[in-house]
Order: structure tokens, then C-alpha cells, then sequence
């Protein structure tokens, strides 16, 4: 097991690597920072002492290794835009994501596990077919129509939720989160279902395959034959079989809303990192997104590594061995 | 026989009503700009001033027009001809309680160069001052190398600090530590990305605003800008979406209130190379002699476009065609200079008169995600220049990449799109930086991507800068707007109207210079 971990360890690296190599490239070549955001009536003397104060002027090579050697005493560089360290800057706004990401898959989850173990025993019923319709329109609706409608129903026409931004937060054993408080409930419920929505069609239609594929295996009829209730058959030993693919997915899932729920912020001024990278895209901002790329691809890897021991709990069958 | 229990999730909807400011004096605005610093020096940024000017003064203010008022300072004049005198505001006092003085001035003089990092900084205001003599603490002289009458406009940009924290870095801002102004409004806490919280300065001397707690919350997104404003999440809303503009005006609901604003959109050619890199024969091959320094074949480019459609298709009514640099009322705009009229057969003959009957190749380039409807007036303008026989190619890209090609030092594109907000609302700015000849120890054509140069022009505008006096100053700039316009150094297309909407019971005092200012909003009477 260590041997493995430390392996998946050093391929992390190697990948971090490389991805900083051609994060660092790409924003280089889209243009000058210092063009985006220069004042329109600054001068040329002004244009030159930005460049120079953000250090743009030296060559590229020279930029990227003043980078690696600032990584390695744990400083990934300056946000142009802030001024501020561009981790303190992500870290900042990672509790916000972090909220809304975990509300958003657990509202995926809670939902879509149920519905899709009713969906797959009884497949042949209305509701498990109106599951199921229910579901293609989950994955096939885009996000952003999704998020403009769902404010304009619940929020402008019945006022029932707030149609923007975060609500008051409140500290918890030293956890500060909106979650904590009624009103950041209220403001989270909205862009957590909007995310939510997508994952939640995935759980369904994952669950129910399952489901439909471990139904009719011997193990069940032995167990049944044995005496066991439907209701634990199920629930503990079809689940398990049928968590292994589930907890992949969710993994990846995971990542990918933390990582990129761009759009869902967007669109309820949700102060996260999607928001963030977006905004340092446009503006140029490239500590900010090489620092954020970083931190992304450490917690994608993070997850598999996770989800592969999970793997190896849940089916005695698996053994974690290095097949690289 | 068993049946799976489903689990009724049972959604809990918090009947959670926003508190709107009906009874409480509770504001909230929505910004579409991101605020990315409370230190007000450390980045000339229309979002960031626009939040400054709530928590700190000038020496002088602008008022909606971008007139100069008094602020700190009660009186200026010029005393010679490189000093200015002013006569500073008694009984000031910051947040912290601490009285306002020359020294503050001087303090605020020194940290405005020394702010690390700034990706844009506020020297360009503040460079003309080569020294200060404090002659009281309530009279404070600046001294500039040559005559400098701008100095006033340019010291209504700067805000001052307190002396305290004069090296204060952008971080004690942002925390609130140093962020101890004399504005209308303290700072409670400015949450990067979400929202700034402020709180009413009791003690402020001037107007006292009418809202005790207000929120600056930041939402980008257009649509969802305007449905917080529908929904009722927020009472005002800048940068108002022109296709939502209809509809909100007939909104019951909805107040609107607009201003024509000091932003020109217009068209840059390059009159400066021979051979222009997009500027083709029919097949494609680059001309040997660029038609553009012709100023009949501009002129021509300018009778091409149809103003008036763009303004009410494309902009929806809300922008107003351009004949100069700034509109009428502002200081300097010339009242003869009028919007071309749209005439092809008129582009047509000064074509042919310039030796291209047949027209030629052009490509347009503009940004598509920097100015309102860029793109779309770019698309449309495309079409207007074929039909005068101008084969013409439409190409729009990310500010981002845009503007570092369109600029200095690498000038790649012969026809460009841009905008021009002039921050001193006057036109000496569009002047100095898109009209005169390029000049990095001048300081001037910073902006000037065509790289258009006229000695005549240049001439006037270098003696319009030393002139004190307004009366005299005001005619030799609009001679030298007419100067530049008969040459057609630039295509000016339309000028911004500046709208904001807010909910029935308030009323915004709409500005010219695009700041949205918590202090201008008013209940309704």
C-alpha cells in the first residue's frame, strides 16, 4: 500500500510539472497583462514602469524558473490584479466553492441514490419511467438556461429565495461557513440545485444500471433463499456492489465541481474559484491561474488516490498493486 | 410483500424575505465591475474609483457632469505660472477622528508613487507636481515644471489618505486597518469578489447621506444583475444591459435614469505605414501605398456608416451618434462639429476621386468582450463598407489579446474598433492620447494606435495645454477637435448613454463619468 501511494505520489509531481510548463506558455502567448489592465489615459513611461514593476519584462525562461524556485519555498506569485498572494487569494474563496460544491453533491447523491434504487427495482412502474425521463432532462438542459430560470421563478416572480450572492456566515468549532446560518442556506439552496441537477441525472442513471445488473445475479436469489428481507438484501448487500462504479464517478464528479462550477457562479455572483479563474483568464492575471491549476490538479489527484483505496475497501477482490 | 420505502425529500424552503430598505436605511447596489482594491491608489480602475469615492475625498470633486466642485480644497487658483494655490476645507475629520490637513495632502503626493506593484498607477494625476510648499496647515501651494492648467482635473482623480498611512500597504486597505478616509461612508468590510460593506459617516461634512448601512454587492452577470433588481436583492443597478432596456422602461416597478457619458467608440486607421498589413487588392496581395493616409479615402470610410441604425438597432436607443470627441457640454466638445451623415454614393465619389473606384481589400479588427455591443457594431459596419466596395473581412478577439496586438510596439491591425472614457471630462484627453502624434518623453498618443500624426494639430493642442485661462483654452481645443476632425484623424461612431435602473421609491442622479455613488441615491420624494 505505501509503496503505491508513494508511486502515485511522484507521478502527481511529474504532471504538476508539466501542466504549470504549458499553463505558464499559454497565458504568456494569449497577450500583456499590462495591456488588459492599464488605465486608457496612462502614457508610455507609465506602460513601461507596470511592465517592469510586474516583472514582465524579463524573458520568458528566466520568468518560469523565478516561478518553480518561488513554488519551492511555498510562494506561487503575486495576483497582477490584487496584489495579493495568489494562494491567500484562492484559499480565500475556496470555502464559498466548498459549500456550494459539497450542498450540490449532496443534494446529487442524497436524491439520486434513492431514486435510482426504486428506479431500478422497479423499473417496469410510472414513477421509475418519470425517474428516468426526469433524468435526461437533468443532463441535457444547460446549466446556464437552468440557473436564469430557476431565479426568475423562485426568485423575482414568488420571492421565495434570494436571487444572488452569499448569505451570512457564522463560525462553528472554528468552521466558518454560511451554512451555519438560515439565511446562507437560503442563498446556497438555489446555485446548489442549478449544479446539482447534471449530477444528479448521472446518480440515477448509474444507480439503476446497477441496480438492473445486479438483480438477477445468483448471490441475490441465495441470499432471498436464505430467508434475508428484500429491504436488506438491498440496501446492504446490492449497494455495496453497486457503490464501486457509483464512487468512482462521484469522485471525478467532485473534482470537476470544485474545479469548474464557472457557470453557476457566474450567474449567482457566487464569490468561489470558478469565478475566479474566469475573471483571471480574461484579465490576464497569470499567477492567479497557474496558482489555481496547481491547486486543482493537486486535488483531482488527491481524489483518485482516495477513490482507489475506497475501491479496494469496498471489493476485497481489489488489491491495490502498482501496474504502471 | 415489501416495498421500498421511498425517502420524500422534503425541501425546506426558507420563507427567508430579503429585507428590503423600505423601513430600515439600508442600501444595496449592484456593481457589474469587479473592485479589486480598496487602496485608492493603487490601481486607476473605474470599479475601484467608483468605491473610493465613498470612503475618501479629493481636493476637488466632479459633479455629474464632470464639472469641477470643491472638496477638500475650497478654493484654487493659479498663482503664477507654475504654482497653484489651494485653500484647503477647515473642521474636516477623518474616520479615526483625526483632523485633516496640508500634511495629509503631502502624504497622499508621496505614496501615490510609491505603491508597489500597481498594474495601472495614479502618477499619470499626479507627475505635473515637482514639489509643495505647506504654507499653512489650511493652505497648501504645488509647484510644476511648465504651466500646468490640468492640475485641478488631475487632482479630482487622486483621494487622500491620512498621514498615518502614508506607507500602508495595499493589504492594511483591504483589511480596513489604513482604509481612514473623510468620505460619506466608513468601510466595514470589503469581501474581494462578493461585496463591500459600509456604514454611514455621522460626522462627514458635507451632504449627509440618506442611508445608514449599504452594501456594494458585485454581480457581472448582466441577467442576473438585472433580475436581483427585479427581484428586489438590490434597489439600484449600474451598466443596465441595452437589450433589457425596453422592457425595464415600461416596468411599473422600474425607474430609469440616463446621462449621454464621456465614452466615444470610434474607429482607429493607420495613417502611418505605407504598406498596412490589412489593407489588400481585391486578391488578397497588400497594396504597395496604404490608401488610408489619404484623407479622402477616411472620409469616405466615415460617410460609409450608418449612425443612426447602428444607434437604434444595435445599441437599442441607448448611445447618441458622434461627430467629435465628447458631446456637447463638455468642456472643449466644438458645437460644429455634427455625426457624418450616412452617404454611399458620397463615400463612393470620394473613392473614385482617390483613385479606387473599385475599392479594396480591408480587414476590421475590435475586442469582443470590452465595450458594449462591440462586436455587434463591428458586424454591422462590415457590411456598410462592402457597400461602398470595400471588400471587408470582420475580425473580433478577447480584450486581452486585442489590445496587446493592436498597441505599442506591435501595431498589427490597419482598422480597429476602440472605445475612450475621458476620465478628466474634457477633451484635452481624448486629444492627448488618441490624436497626437505619439511621443513617449511627451507623454502623448499613448492610445493613438493608427499612429495618425499632425504637426498643426499637435501645435494647438501643446499650446492649448499651457494656457491658463479657461475662455481661451476651451476655443483653441476645439480648434483643435475641428482641426483634427476635417482630416478625419479618427471615425468617431457613437457616445455611450450611461444608464442605471433603480426600484420604484429611489432616484440616482445619473453621472457622466459612470460611477455608481451610494451618496447620489435618494429616496423618492
Amino acid at each position: 500500500m505505501t509503496a503505491f501511494i508513494i508511486r502515485r505520489v511522484m507521478q502527481a509531481v511529474v504532471v504538476l510539472l508539466v501542466m504549470s510548463l504549458l499553463v505558464f506558455g499559454g497565458v504568456y502567448l494569449l497577450g500583456n497583462p499590462v495591456d488588459v489592465l492599464i488605465a486608457a489615459d496612462a502614457d508610455q513611461l507609465e506602460r513601461q514602469r507596470a511592465i517592469t514593476a510586474l516583472g514582465l519584462d524579463r524573458p520568458l525562461w528566466e520568468q518560469y524558473l523565478v516561478f518553480v524556485r518561488d513554488v519551492l519555498h511555498g510562494d506561487l506569485g503575486k495576483s497582477f490584479v490584487y496584489n495579493i498572494p495568489a494562494l491567500q487569494l484562492i484559499l480565500q474563496r475556496m470555502p464559498a466553492t466548498l459549500e456550494l460544491a459539497l450542498t450540490s453533491m449532496t443534494i446529487a447523491v442524497g436524491l439520486g441514490i434513492p431514486l435510482g434504487l426504486y428506479a431500478g427495482y422497479r423499473p417496469q412502474s410510472f414513477l421509475a419511467r418519470t425517474i428516468m425521463a426526469g433524468s435526461i432532462l437533468g443532463f441535457s438542459l444547460p446549466t446556464f438556461w437552468v440557473g436564469l430560470m430557476l431565479i426568475m421563478v423562485f426568485a423575482v416572480e414568488l420571492g421565495w429565495l434570494p436571487s444572488t450572492g452569499r448569505g451570512a456566515t457564522a463560525t462553528v468549532f472554528g468552521i466558518t461557513s454560511s451554512l451555519f446560518t438560515r439565511d446562507g442556506l437560503a442563498h446556497v439552496l438555489l446555485p446548489a440545485l442549478n449544479l446539482a441537477l447534471f449530477n444528479l441525472a448521472l446518480v440515477i442513471r448509474l444507480t439503476r444500471a446497477g441496480m438492473q445488473e445486479n438483480m438477477p445475479m445468483d448471490y441475490v436469489k441465495f441470499a432471498r433463499a436464505k430467508g434475508l428481507t428484500m429491504r436488506r438484501v438491498i440496501l446492504v448487500h446490492v449497494f455495496k456492489n453497486i457503490l464501486i462504479p457509483l464512487v468512482t464517478v462521484i469522485g471525478l464528479q467532485l473534482g470537476a465541481v470544485f474545479a469548474f462550477a464557472v457557470v453557476t457562479e457566474s450567474i449567482f455572483a457566487w464569490p468561489g474559484m470558478g469565478k475566479l479563474i474566469i475573471d483571471s483568464i480574461n484579465r490576464l492575471d497569470r499567477p492567479v491561474v497557474v496558482a489555481y491549476l496547481l491547486v486543482t490538479v493537486t486535488m483531482f489527484v488527491l481524489i483518485n488516490l482516495i477513490v482507489d483505496i475506497l475501491y479496494s475497501v469496498l471489493d476485497p477482490r481489489v488489491r491495490l498493486s502498482d501496474r504502471s | 410483500m415489501y416495498r421500498l420505502r421511498l425517502r420524500a425529500l422534503a425541501v425546506v424552503f426558507a420563507a427567508t424575505i430579503m429585507t428590503t430598505a423600505a423601513a430600515a436605511q439600508e442600501l444595496n447596489v449592484g456593481l457589474s465591475g469587479a473592485v479589486t482594491s480598496i487602496d485608492p491608489h493603487f490601481h486607476v480602475l473605474t470599479p475601484n474609483n467608483s468605491v473610493a469615492r465613498h470612503i475618501f475625498d479629493r481636493l476637488l470633486n466632479t459633479d455629474e457632469h464632470q464639472r469641477l466642485q470643491p472638496g477638500l480644497a475650497t478654493e484654487w487658483k493659479a498663482i503664477d505660472e507654475t504654482t497653484w494655490e489651494f485653500k484647503l476645507r477647515k473642521g474636516v475629520k477623518f474616520h479615526d477622528g483625526s483632523e485633516f490637513t496640508a500634511e495629509d495632502v503631502v502624504a497622499t503626493l508621496k505614496r501615490v508613487p510609491w505603491v508597489p506593484n500597481s498594474p495601472s498607477s495614479f502618477t499619470i494625476y499626479t507627475k505635473a507636481v515637482t514639489g509643495w510648499d505647506i504654507v499653512d496647515p489650511y493652505t497648501i501651494r504645488l509647484k510644476t515644471a511648465k504651466p500646468y492648467p490640468l492640475l485641478p482635473n488631475d487632482l479630482s482623480a487622486v483621494n487622500i489618505i491620512s498621514k498615518k498611512y502614508e506607507q500602508a500597504p495595499t493589504g492594511d486597505f483591504n483589511s480596513g486597518r489604513a482604509a481612514i478616509g473623510t468620505g460619506p461612508f466608513k468601510l466595514v468590510e470589503f469581501v474581494p469578489g462578493d461585496r463591500i460593506s459600509l456604514v454611514r459617516n455621522d460626522a462627514y461634512w458635507g451632504p449627509k447621506p440618506a442611508w445608514q448601512r449599504v452594501t456594494l454587492k458585485q454581480i457581472s452577470n448582466n441577467s442576473a444583475r438585472v433580475a436581483a433588481l427585479l427581484a428586489g436583492d438590490v434597489q439600484i443597478i449600474e451598466q443596465v444591459p441595452s437589450t433589457d432596456y425596453a422592457k425595464l422602461k415600461t416596468n411599473p416597478d422600474v425607474v430609469i435614469s440616463q446621462i449621454g457619458g464621456n465614452r466615444l467608440i470610434y474607429l482607429c486607421m493607420d495613417s502611418f505605414r505605407d504598406q498596412s498589413p490589412f489593407v489588400t487588392d481585391k486578391s488578397g496581395a497588400v497594396l504597395p501605398n496604404n490608401p488610408l493616409k489619404d484623407a479622402r479615402v477616411r472620409h469616405a470610410l466615415s460617410k460609409a456608416i450608418n449612425r443612426p441604425a447602428i444607434v437604434e438597432r444595435i445599441m437599442e436607443g441607448v448611445a447618441v451618434p458622434a461627430g467629435g470627441l465628447l458631446p456637447e457640454g463638455f468642456f472643449g466638445a466644438s458645437p460644429k462639429l455634427k455625426p457624418d451623415a450616412f452617404d454611399p454614393e458620397g463615400a463612393k465619389k470620394l473613392l473614385t476621386e482617390a483613385g479606387y473606384p473599385n475599392g479594396f481589400g480591408l480587414t476590421i479588427h475590435g475586442p469582443n468582450d470590452r465595450y458594449l455591443n462591440d462586436e455587434k457594431i463591428l458586424q454591422a459596419i462590415g457590411p456598410m463598407f462592402n457597400r461602398v466596395g470595400i471588400d471587408t473581412k470582420v475580425v473580433t478577439q478577447p480584450w486581452a489579446t486585442f489590445a496587446t496586438q493592436a498597441s505599442a510596439p506591435t501595431y498589427a491591425y490597419s482598422v480597429m474598433l476602440v472605445g475612450w472614457g475621458a476620465d478628466t471630462g474634457e477633451v484635452s484627453s481624448p486629444l492627448r492620447s488618441l490624436i497626437a502624434t505619439p511621443n513617449k518623453e511627451a507623454g502623448t498618443g499613448g492610445s493613438n494606435r493608427g499612429r495618425y500624426s499632425n504637426p498643426k494639430v499637435d501645435a494647438v493642442l501643446q499650446k492649448a495645454l499651457a494656457t491658463v485661462d479657461d475662455g481661451q483654452r476651451e476655443k483653441l481645443l476645439q480648434e483643435a477637435t475641428e482641426m483634427a476632425m476635417a482630416d478625419q484623424a479618427i471615425i468617431p461612431l457613437q457616445y455611450q448613454i450611461n444608464v442605471w435602473a433603480t426600484r420604484k421609491g429611489y432616484v440616482y442622479a445619473p453621472r457622466a463619468d459612470e460611477y455608481t455613488l451610494a451618496q447620489s441615491v435618494k429616496p423618492a420624494e
